[in-house]
This record gives C-alpha cells, sequence and structure tokens, in this order.
C-alpha cells in the first residue's frame, strides 16, 4: 500500500499542472473573448481558385 | 413562387433592408435605397468582398454623414489613441457601435483586401471592438478611419477612449482564485473520503499523510483565495460597522485555527473540507454579483458625448487640438453638425444651436454676435467662431458631473449588512453560552469545541449566496425583457424606490416614431416638386419627409442652393422653391409656427412639415399600474403637451415644464432630502445630473448600443409599458431573500443543536452546508422564475 504515498503525489502534481495551464490560458488573454472565434470558424475560406479553373475550361 | 420571393426581396434595399424608395438606385443589378447604401456595395464589389452580402440579408446600416478627421494627423492626439507602436506597425483598438452580425465581423476582419497595408484585423463581438495593426508609414491613421467610413462602420472616438478605463467586468483575480478554491477543494474532498467513509487499522497509517496534506491546502484557501473576506472585516470593523464580511471572515479564520490545531495535535481530521468548499462556493456568489454585462456601459459621462479633438484658429490658421488641451480665450471654430466643448461666447458667424443635449427642446435657437452658448450645444447652420470662457471640465453642463451632491455610497445599505450584524451577535451569545456551559462542567475540551463549532455550523454563507443567486435570476429576467441593471445592489435600490420621475422628451414619447404631419394644402404635383429638391439634401429631416411623400417620379432641378442647417432652395420647372426655415423664405410668413420645414413655391406659402413626436405605445394602461408611487414629470421643453399629459397622468402629478438640468438634479435633490427614494427615468445629457443623483437611474434608449448618459440602468423604449412588473419583481426578489434567510436559520438550529454538545463531528458539517446551500440556490431560482411568471415577464 506504499504505493499510495507515490500515487498521492502524482495526483496532486497532475492537479497542479492543469491549475497552472488554467492560469497560463487565463493570463493569455484566451477566455476574454468566447463568442467571436465560434463565428469566425463558420466562414468559408476564399475560393479564389475556382475563377482560374473557369478560365481554364474556357480557353 | 420565385416570382413572390424576387418581389420580396426586391421591395428592400440590398444593402441595409430599408425600404425601398419610389425611385431607387441601382447597380449590378440590386437595388440600393440610398448613394451611401450603393457606395459601399460598390466598393466591397471592387475589392471582392461580396461575401459579406452571402452570411446575413442586408447586413449593412445606412449611410451616417460625413465626419472631419482632420484632428487624426495630429500626433499627440494619435499617440494617445494608439495601443502599440513600434518601427512600421501599430495597433490599435476601436469601438465600433454598428458591428452586429456575422458578416460584420467577416467583412471588417478582411480589411487587408482593401487596403493591404493594414496587417490585421480582429473583432471582439460582445463588445464590438475592433483589434486593427497596420504599417502607419502606408496608411495614416485619418486613412484607416476613412477606409473604416467608407464601408459604413464608422468607429465611434471619443474622450472616454483615450481615459482608456481597461477595467474588465469581472476581476480576473477573482477568477483565478475561484481556479484556486475549485482544486483546493476538490482535492481536499478526495483526501477527506477515507475519513467518512472510516478508516480499517491497515489504513490509518495515511491518516497523518492526508491530514497534513488538507492542511497545507487550507494555507492558499484561508489566505490566498480569502483574503478579500479578511481585509474587508478589518476595513469594516475600524470603521466600527459590521457587515457581512465580518462573519464569513470569522469563520475561515476559526475553521483554519481548528484544522490546524487537530492536525498539528493528531486530535481529528479537522474541516479542511467545509472550509476549502465554503470559500468555493463564497467566491462563487461574489463572481456573480460581479458579472455584468459586457456591451452595455453605465459609467458614461460628458466625455462619452463629446469628440476627442476641436478645430481651433490660430493666427487665423485652423489647427486641430484635443479638447483637454483647451484653454480660456481660444478661438474654436465650429463648424455644422459639431459640438461646442467649452461654455464659449459667438464671436462670428450666424448660430443656430441645437440645444438638445442641455434642454431637451430640439428646435434650434438662434445666438447673436456676443451671446454666451454652452457646452453641448450643436450648430446647426455654417460654421461658426467662437471664444472659450470656460475650460472644458467647469462648463455649465460637465459642471453637472463635479457636482458635490452626488449621494455618498456608504450610506446605501443592503439587506445583507444589516442582517448581518444582528446575526454575528447572535451567534457570538450562543458560542459564548455554549463555551460557559461547558466551563462550568470543567470540561475545557468540549468547551473549546463547542465554541468553534457554533461558529462553524452558523456560517452565513447561505446568505451571501442567496442574495446574489436570486438578484442575478431577476437581473437575467429584465435582460429577457430589454431592461439592463447595471449590477445586483441595484436591484435592491430599485425595489425601495417610491417616487418616480419622468422626462417627456425621449422618455414619454418616441424619437424614433416621429410622425410627419404637414400643415396647410399641398397637391400632388407639389409633392413631386417638394421631393425633388429635399433628394438632393443628407439632412435627416429631408430623408424623413421624402419617405412621408413617397411620391414615383423626380423633376430635374437647377440653380440648386443648400445654407445648411436652414433649407434648401432651386428652380424646378421655371418654379422657384424654397424649403425650410422661416428666415429663409423669400416672403414674410406671419401665422406660421417657428419650427418646422416650411414651403414655398413661386413666392406662394404651402404650409409647413412638421415632426410630431409618438407618445410610447401602453403608456395610458402603464401610468395607472403605477398609482401605489409618487409620480412626477419634468420637461425640458415647452408645455404645448400639457393636455396630452394631464390625460394621461393624474390630477396629484406634479408636471413642470422648461426645466434645465440643474433644476432636474435640485428636484431630485429635494425629494430625496424629505426622505423619498427616487428614481428617475431620462434619456439625454440633460437628464444625466439626476439620473446620477437618483436613487436609482433609468435611462431610456430605443437603440441600446447607442448612447446613454450614465446611470443604474437601461431601459429599451418598447419594454417601458412593462416597468411596474419590473419593479414589482424586484420586490418579489427581496422577498425571496427574505424568505431565504429563514430556511438558512432552520438549517442552522439544527447544526447549532449539536454544535453546543461538543459533539460536531466534521462529516456533519461538511454534508450540511452543501444541502442548505443546494436548497438554497434551487429554492432562490424556482420562486426566482414563479414570481417573473406572476409578473408575467416570462
Amino acid at each position: 500500500m506504499n504505493i499510495l504515498y507515490f500515487l498521492v503525489g502524482c495526483s496532486v502534481l497532475m492537479a497542479l499542472i492543469f491549475l497552472a495551464a488554467f492560469f497560463w490560458a487565463y493570463k493569455t488573454g484566451q477566455n476574454d473573448d468566447v463568442h467571436t472565434p465560434g463565428i469566425r470558424m463558420l466562414f468559408d475560406d476564399e475560393v479564389v481558385a475556382e475563377k482560374s479553373e473557369e478560365d481554364h475550361f474556357s480557353s | 413562387m420565385e416570382d413572390q420571393n424576387k418581389i420580396a426581396t426586391r421591395a428592400f434595399c440590398y444593402h441595409c433592408g430599408e425600404d425601398l424608395p419610389k425611385v431607387k438606385y441601382q447597380a449590378e443589378d440590386k437595388d440600393f435605397c440610398c448613394a451611401g447604401c450603393m457606395a459601399v456595395f460598390k466598393i466591397l464589389s471592387e475589392n471582392n468582398l461580396c461575401n459579406y452580402y452571402v452570411y446575413n440579408n442586408n447586413p449593412g446600416r445606412q449611410f451616417k454623414n460625413e465626419s472631419h478627421l482632420e484632428y487624426l494627423d495630429e500626433p499627440k492626439i494619435i499617440d494617445q489613441l494608439l495601443d502599440y507602436k513600434h518601427e512600421s506597425s501599430s495597433i490599435i483598438t476601436f469601438y465600433i457601435p454598428a458591428i452586429h452580425c456575422s458578416s460584420c465581423i467577416w467583412l471588417l476582419e478582411h480589411l487587408y483586401k482593401i487596403n493591404p497595408a493594414i496587417f490585421s484585423s480582429r473583432i471582439d463581438f460582445f463588445k464590438k471592438q475592433v483589434t486593427i495593426s497596420f504599417n502607419h508609414d502606408e496608411i495614416s491613421l485619418r486613412q484607416l478611419v476613412q477606409t473604416l467610413n467608407q464601408i459604413g462602420y464608422e468607429p465611434l472616438i471619443s474622450l472616454h477612449d483615450i481615459i482608456k478605463e481597461h477595467s474588465g467586468s469581472v476581476d480576473k483575480a477573482l477568477v483565478l482564485k475561484i481556479a484556486v478554491a475549485g482544486f483546493l477543494m476538490g482535492n481536499v474532498m478526495l483526501f477527506s473520503f477515507p475519513e467518512y467513509f472510516g478508516l480499517s487499522g491497515f489504513e490509518k497509517q495515511f491518516q497523518s499523510l492526508f491530514g497534513w496534506l488538507n492542511l497545507t491546502f487550507s494555507i492558499p484557501a484561508a489566505f490566498y483565495c480569502g483574503r478579500d473576506y479578511f481585509t474587508s472585516a478589518i476595513t469594516s470593523l475600524k470603521h466600527r460597522h459590521i457587515n457581512l464580511d465580518t462573519p464569513l471572515a470569522l469563520i475561515i479564520a476559526v475553521l483554519f485555527l481548528r484544522t490546524a490545531f487537530e492536525v498539528v495535535f493528531g486530535t481529528g481530521p479537522g474541516f479542511a473540507d467545509t472550509l476549502t468548499g465554503l470559500v468555493f462556493l463564497l467566491l462563487m456568489g461574489k463572481w456573480l454579483k460581479q458579472r455584468t454585462y459586457h456591451h452595455i456601459s453605465f459609467d458614461r459621462d460628458y466625455r462619452s458625448y463629446f469628440p476627442i479633438a476641436v478645430t481651433t484658429l490660430l493666427n487665423g490658421k485652423e489647427k486641430p487640438v484635443s479638447i483637454n488641451e483647451i484653454k480660456i480665450g481660444d478661438r474654436l471654430w465650429i463648424r455644422n453638425g459639431e459640438l461646442v466643448p467649452a461654455d464659449a461666447i459667438l464671436m462670428k458667424g450666424d448660430a443656430w444651436m441645437d440645444m438638445s443635449f442641455v434642454t431637451g427642446e430640439s428646435a434650434p435657437v438662434h445666438k447673436v454676435l456676443g451671446e454666451i452658448i454652452y457646452a453641448g450645444g450643436r450648430q446647426t447652420s455654417e460654421a461658426i467662431e467662437l471664444e472659450v470662457i470656460k475650460p472644458v471640465s467647469q462648463s455649465y453642463l460637465t459642471g453637472l458631473w463635479n457636482n458635490d451632491n452626488y449621494k455618498n455610497n456608504s450610506e446605501k445599505q443592503n439587506f445583507n449588512d444589516s442582517v448581518a450584524r444582528y446575526f454575528s451577535l447572535g451567534v457570538f451569545l450562543v458560542a459564548f453560552a455554549a463555551t460557559g456551559y461547558w466551563l462550568l462542567q470543567n470540561d475545557s475540551h468540549k468547551a473549546w469545541s463547542a465554541f468553534t463549532a457554533v461558529i462553524i455550523v452558523a456560517c452565513p454563507c447561505v446568505l451571501a449566496l442567496s442574495t446574489p443567486f436570486t438578484l442575478s435570476a431577476i437581473l437575467s429576467v429584465f435582460d429577457k425583457k430589454g431592461f439592463y441593471v447595471k449590477n445586483t445592489d441595484a436591484v435592491e435600490e430599485l425595489a425601495k424606490c417610491d417616487t418616480l420621475i419622468f422626462d417627456k422628451t425621449g422618455t414619454l414619447t418616441s424619437n424614433e416614431n416621429a410622425e410627419i404631419i404637414f400643415s396647410g394644402m399641398i397637391t400632388d404635383e407639389e409633392k413631386i416638386i417638394v421631393a425633388s429638391l429635399l433628394r438632393n439634401s443628407i439632412h435627416p429631416l429631408s430623408r424623413h419627409i421624402i419617405k412621408a411623400l413617397n411620391v414615383d417620379r423626380f423633376y430635374s432641378l437647377s440653380d440648386y442652393k443648400e445654407v445648411i442647417g436652414k433649407g434648401l432652395t432651386a428652380k424646378i420647372n421655371g418654379q422657384s422653391i424654397y424649403a425650410g426655415h422661416l428666415s429663409m423664405l423669400p416672403i414674410q410668413v406671419a401665422s406660421a409656427a417657428e419650427s418646422g420645414v416650411h414651403i414655398v413655391i413661386d413666392h406662394v406659402y404651402k404650409g409647413c412639415f412638421d415632426i410630431r413626436q409618438q407618445w410610447r405605445p401602453g403608456l395610458e394602461q402603464m401610468i395607472p399600474k403605477l398609482s401605489r408611487f409618487n409620480l412626477q414629470v419634468l420637461s425640458g421643453d415647452t408645455d404645448k403637451d400639457r393636455w396630452m399629459l394631464d390625460t394621461i397622468f393624474t390630477k396629484n402629478t406634479t408636471i413642470r415644464f422648461r426645466q434645465s438640468p440643474h433644476q432636474k438634479l435640485n428636484a431630485v435633490l429635494q425629494l430625496q432630502q424629505q426622505g423619498n427614494k427616487v428614481m428617475m427615468l431620462g434619456d439625454g445629457l440633460n437628464d444625466a445630473g439626476a439620473l446620477k443623483q437618483s436613487n436609482f437611474g433609468v435611462a431610456i434608449t430605443d437603440n441600446i448600443n447607442s448612447f446613454s448618459p450614465g446611470c443604474d440602468a437601461i431601459l429599451k423604449g418598447s419594454a417601458l409599458n412593462f416597468l411596474p412588473d419590473f419593479i414589482q419583481l424586484s420586490k418579489d426578489g427581496l422577498k425571496i431573500i427574505k424568505a431565504s434567510f429563514a430556511i438558512a436559520i432552520a438549517y442552522n438550529c439544527i447544526g447549532i443543536y449539536f454544535a453546543v454538545q461538543g459533539t460536531l463531528y466534521p462529516l456533519v458539517a461538511a454534508v450540511l452546508m452543501p444541502i442548505s446551500t443546494v436548497t438554497i440556490i434551487s429554492f432562490t431560482t424556482l420562486a426566482t422564475r414563479w414570481f417573473a411568471h406572476k409578473n408575467k415577464l416570462i
């Protein structure tokens, strides 16, 4: 059962890593705007290639 | 079917969605309501940005007048506006009120397509802000703003931006504290479980390990997460005053000390689980209380209204100067549509001032040379020259904000703080009684444990939670109906109000649904002539009238002349036609009213277009519901609408006209000195002083993104008729808080029963606290919903 000492240490360490990750995320402003990125990802990429393709076919 | 759709879509402007006038603008087989909308479309299509119209139908907004941007060339002003500047790149953040949909995000994040000197732009949708980084060698700040203006996204650059107060809605440190408290609570719970389930002899070796771990976790819980409670308690004790934080700090201290003693001396498991749980819940309640609206600013003052720079004349040369730097004796050059930023004397030019900011009366006032023009007046005629007689911050209007009379916040005592005093007293009485009893029994160990247990169990945690939970639930109910209250404390103030003061213009009447009425005689043929003339003007009044006339064709005209702020004249089919102010007309008209747009065709007076403001709908039904309150109407306007007010309001309502901003402020003060709690409803800068002084100031607006003066709440004009229900719900909210307090006392009695006997086992405390918390939170939420339903708000 002495393995528990090690496991408890591990679990606390893991939790601390996650806490530190949250601190980092929060301080770098990743939670400042949680709405806009959701809209942004729905925009389609610009279809620039299409035109040149059309030209290709027509010529 | 397809044809029908076509007709339906054809009836609106492709850009802004406004109804199309009979004569429309066309480009690439799309219809537009005005030249402005068409110009935006052309720019976008030239730059391959027509995706803008793909994500939403008619995403644009109608075009506003041009504004003067010369001040953006001043290096001093640029430096104040920029967030960051390095070598060739600069970063700036603008507030753009027009941002409202995903198309806006798409377009503004593709600015680099319009001008390659713009590196990137990023939008924060809720805050309506865009952060742009650009190459300032290739594009000046002024050009950047011009680019934004051209596509219909005019940034709002005001004095308020310069004095950047980057205070987030929620304290950043609080969120981090909640994260830490959550982490601590989770871990401590984990280490306490073996204790709850009972330890077998074999596992006893871990007991001290878990104990010490719990104690270690308690230290940051008490001294990092709970630090604010200690500082708040100490300051309030210094002022010989007990607030809710005082007993909370005491409990945190006692919990920590007892845990430390029990762990160090190995006498028990301690109360680390209760301590961390308590701190976590308390911080959650605090967070709920601090949450507020991102997109609404409640603390606006004159700085938001005023531009950041004004043109001064120095040795006859125009030079833009930041408003803060204006000194007495400076010569100002105020163009049509610009605001006078400081009290000044008219030196040159013809001044027709729109003083609606100051007085609420929108008809322009004529000022003669040498007359004083107060700050806040807007010039509606040609450019004028003024000499400043008072600095901006001490002018007549801005002085309203620097008035010393304003309520001091310390007298605002909420229900919680007043209860906390008696609560703490009661807890101490019980705690000392129990200690005394056990000391008499010569059981010092039990005396100590009874004393600490009573304090732990009698935690006013519920009190600290029920208020934010109830009030924030009420806030979200209000929010859905278009009533945005600043914070939870303001809801308590709302419930206490007994006197309501209304402003008239813009509050009881609506500026948006203004109705154009024509007094006089006009034929259909003449209507077309008038519309053809007005079509050339960008004045909002002209647009309103054209819309009202709704003609299907226009004549071409010659000799067109516009005297800014006064009127228009031109020749159509050989007839000379005038439209505008009385002084503009070629003939003397004695009988007509002064305001309005007067029409003269071929030297014959035809009549006058006037804007009649419409009373907000539902007013007649709403006012009787407010009969329990003391009502007053203070209007800055003339008494021409008195008869209408008399029919809506009852006889004992005080109705006063021609009230200056200072008179309004004094009226509120006087009522407060008589012991009344005053709620003020107003809309403009002229009400700003009264709004700030009142116990609960409500700014009424038709568009929540447009500017409103500093206030406690912003109410959408269309939701005004819900006002009695809003007040009732806030009163019910206080009832809910009191009821939840009774429930909390019931729980406390159970806990105290164990505690005084000195037999409180940590498990009981650890179970009792979450149960009572869950009960209270669900009670307040359900009760709020029930009351909201009863008041027909959901």
